[in-house]
């Protein structure tokens, strides 16, 4: 398959594994993190850790939309969801994240008229085909899924169809990066930049993270080989003590971003005065919401929103776990009370989720270990 | 509905509530098929249901996978089928051409397999209560002398085979109900197995310790129970795996695992590996058995687990399906 296979070679990622070694000094503990879920998914569905020298540790950061979305969030959808006029949509990886009164799969079966889409467009013409039902689409994501929210508003307000509102929980990649690196116990040395956002914001938005904070960044893509030369750059970095933003994943990402699609996230959304993030607490101008100019279609508008706001089971680690202090199997639930099938924390659920991602690819595998590949 | 996709749920209530409560002696794997000795005669007899939507895709239909999915059912427990029943329950409404349509694709796949249906019942529910229409079929098969099935005979050193590329029924499925926008050159692959089965049978006799078809929840999970009920690592590689690209294509697309997508008309098998070479020759000579190819090998490491190792010396454990991408596929 064109633009996969060249970037899986086995070849050439062992060269590149080499020079992952031959970079890193064998006396110094690196710390590496993945901003982006997408990322994490890849180290554990690629086994990069089983290739990569035990002196580099790879963090997973707080990129993952399901993850980072506080419990009542959930709830409150779901609240103006049972309304016997509402059709809910949200993307499937919503689904089986639990609220605290179950998930929207969960509820689905209780009868809920509830449907999975796979853009927003999708859930715009599911209004259009329903026009004496009220069609809501609960919008989460980075900047990644934003601007394809706010083209869907701007359709739905051309066309003046009224049976359509969002339930934005649109969410801004920078302001968590600045937490995670404000917050005292951590430690790192150097980020993995998210590749898809990056494709709408550019790469000038992480500047102050190298100018700043002294520590590189590398925009990177998705496959193998483009995480672990996004890994060669940022190594290369910190031999030569210099901190700056580059660019790996070139094909995709211009430095400048998508400057159609700033446009109209500018045009729809405005940020929030402060937002909350599980497991990071509230966070200042960290979320999107709607403007007043699209007051008509917004869900927490045109409903009564409970605004419920539940508290993490005590036992659950999440918060540690999304800003890296601790590794998701040194969570007390982790693989007991909390599994994929009966998550407890977000962060089991979505495949980009750090414990999901764990918990279905590596925490039965020995130890990292060279693999003999299977005999065929 | 995560209890009927195959995966981990549906065998907690295999495991947890079909087992304890229906059960006359516990079974000490629970294959596709079941043996009943009737007077001295040993017969082999399984069922499944079919609620797939939408009722006909590219390369087959409802009619057609009601029939194959039994007849493999039987074929990789060992046994040919001799004769079918079938249930239909249909909802108020339903098209009588689509009905008659059904019924004749029925007809031909029976042909095609070898096996007559000899009964049926019919019952029709209102409007509404139903997805136009069910088909279940139970099939009873005489038992293929020489072979000794099970997950008990799985050794480390055995070979993993699979039948042919991976996940074209699940896939030809997701892409048929339109909601994607996807378009690709699928079809999917059911059709009976029998055929390379007897093959695989007659060349490596008790070399051939196990199999299975990988239908919902796909080989992963397949893997997985093999894994689980003999307690064996379970190590494949990725490279090694046939899928085409169009199926990868998508799975690409749509984040999912082509280990995790249905298959209809593919099986799995466990040779020792004295005989894996010839056991493949001998699928592969059989008409539709030309893409089967040796994918891994069992070890005793990590125990109870699938490992998919990659080209480069990385792996990953692919657990068995949770929940559902793609409901009610067949």
């Amino acid at each position: 398959m064109k633009f996969v296979d060249e970037f899986r070679d086995p070849e050439v990622i062992t060269r590149t594994a080499d020079e992952i070694r031959s970079l890193a000094d064998p006396g110094r503990h690196y710390r590496l993190m993945e901003v982006c879920g997408g990322h994490t998914h890849a180290i554990y569905r690629f086994g990069l850790k089983d290739v990569l020298p035990p002196n580099i540790e790879l963090i997973h950061g707080p990129g993952c939309p399901v993850c980072v979305l506080p419990m009542g969030r959930i709830d409150d959808g779901l609240a103006l969801g049972r309304d016997p006029n509402v059709i809910f949509t949200a993307f499937g990886d919503m689904m089986r994240v639990p609220g605290a009164h179950g998930s929207p799969l969960e509820r689905k079966a209780n009868g809920m008229d509830v449907r999975i889409v796979y853009s927003p467009t999708d859930a715009l013409k599911l209004a259009r085909a329903n026009p004496d039902k009220h069609v809501m689409f609960f919008a989460i994501g980075f900047e990644t899924t934003a601007p394809s929210t706010a083209l869907t508003l701007k359709r739905a307000k051309a066309e003046g169809i009224r049976n359509f509102s969002v339930f934005c929980n649109h969410v801004t990649i920078i302001p968590a990066i600045r937490a995670i690196l404000d917050s005292p116990d951590m430690r790192l040395d150097a980020f993995i930049g998210p590749g898809h956002v990056s494709t709408v914001i550019g790469c000038r938005p992480y500047e102050w993270i190298a100018r700043d904070q002294g520590r590189p960044i590398v925009v990177s893509g998705f496959e193998p080989l483009d995480m672990l030369q996004s890994i060669v750059m940022l190594l290369r970095q910190l031999k030569q003590g210099v901190a700056i933003v580059e660019n790996q994943y070139k094909r995709v990402v211009p430095w400048e971003g998508n400057r159609a699609a700033l446009a109209a996230m500018a045009e729809v959304f405005e940020l929030r005065p402060f937002f909350e993030w599980r497991g990071l607490g509230f966070i200042s101008q960290s979320a999107l919401r709607i403007r007043d100019t699209y007051a008509e279609w917004d869900a927490e508008r045109q409903f009564q929103v409970p605004g419920v706001r539940v508290t993490d089971p005590k036992a659950a680690q999440c918060g540690e776990v999304l800003k890296g202090v601790l590794k998701p199997v040194q969570c007390k639930l982790f693989g007991r009370e909390c599994t994929p099938e009966r998550p407890v924390g977000a962060l089991m659920v979505s495949s980009e989720g750090s414990c999901a991602a764990y918990y279905n690819y590596e925490h039965r595998k020995a130890a990292s270990t060279r693999l003999e590949p299977a005999t065929v | 509905m995560a209890h009927g996709a195959g995966g981990k749920a549906t065998r907690r209530l295999v495991d947890g509530l079909f087992v304890p409560l229906l059960y006359s002696a516990v079974p000490d794997s629970l294959g596709d098929a079941a043996r009943v000795d009737i007077d001295g005669t040993s017969v082999a007899i399984t069922t499944d249901s079919f609620v797939v939507t939408p009722l006909s895709f590219p390369g087959g239909s409802i009619g057609e996978l009601a029939v194959n999915g039994t007849v493999n059912d039987l074929a990789v427990s060992g046994a040919t089928a001799v004769a079918l029943v079938v249930s239909f329950i249909l909802e108020a409404g339903l098209p009588t051409d689509v009905l008659e349509t059904e019924v004749r694709a029925m007809a031909n796949a029976a042909r095609a397999a070898g096996v007559h249906i000899v009964a049926g019942d019919t019952k029709v529910v209102e409007h509404g209560k139903a997805d136009r229409m069910y088909i279940a079929t139970t099939g009873i098969g005489r038992r293929i002398p020489g072979l000794d099935l099970g997950p008990s005979r799985v050794r480390p050193g055995d070979r993993i085979i699979v039948s042919g590329p991976i996940g074209d029924h699940g896939m030809t499925i997701l892409l048929a109900r339109g909601e994607l926008d996807l378009e690709a050159d699928l079809r999917s692959d059911t059709r009976p197995v029998l055929g390379m089965v007897t093959a695989l049978a007659d060349a490596a006799g008790p070399a051939l310790r196990w199999m299975r078809d990988p239908t919902r929840g796909g080989v992963a999970t397949t893997l997985n129970e093999l894994a689980i009920d003999c307690g064996l690592a379970l190590h494949v590689s990725e490279a090694a795996i046939p899928v085409r690209d169009a199926v990868r294509g998508a799975c690409e697309l749509l984040g999912l695992d082509p280990l995790h997508i249905a298959n209809e008309g593919q099986f799995l098998a466990i040779v020792a590996p004295e005989k894996a070479d010839a056991a493949l020759a001998a699928i592969q000579a059989t008409a539709g058995g030309e893409a089967a190819c040796i994918i891994g090998d069992v070890r005793t490491e990590p125990a109870a687990a699938v490992l998919v190792t990659t080209g480069y010396g990385g792996g990953r454990i692919v657990d068995m399906l949770v929940g559902d991408p793609l409901p009610r596929i067949c």
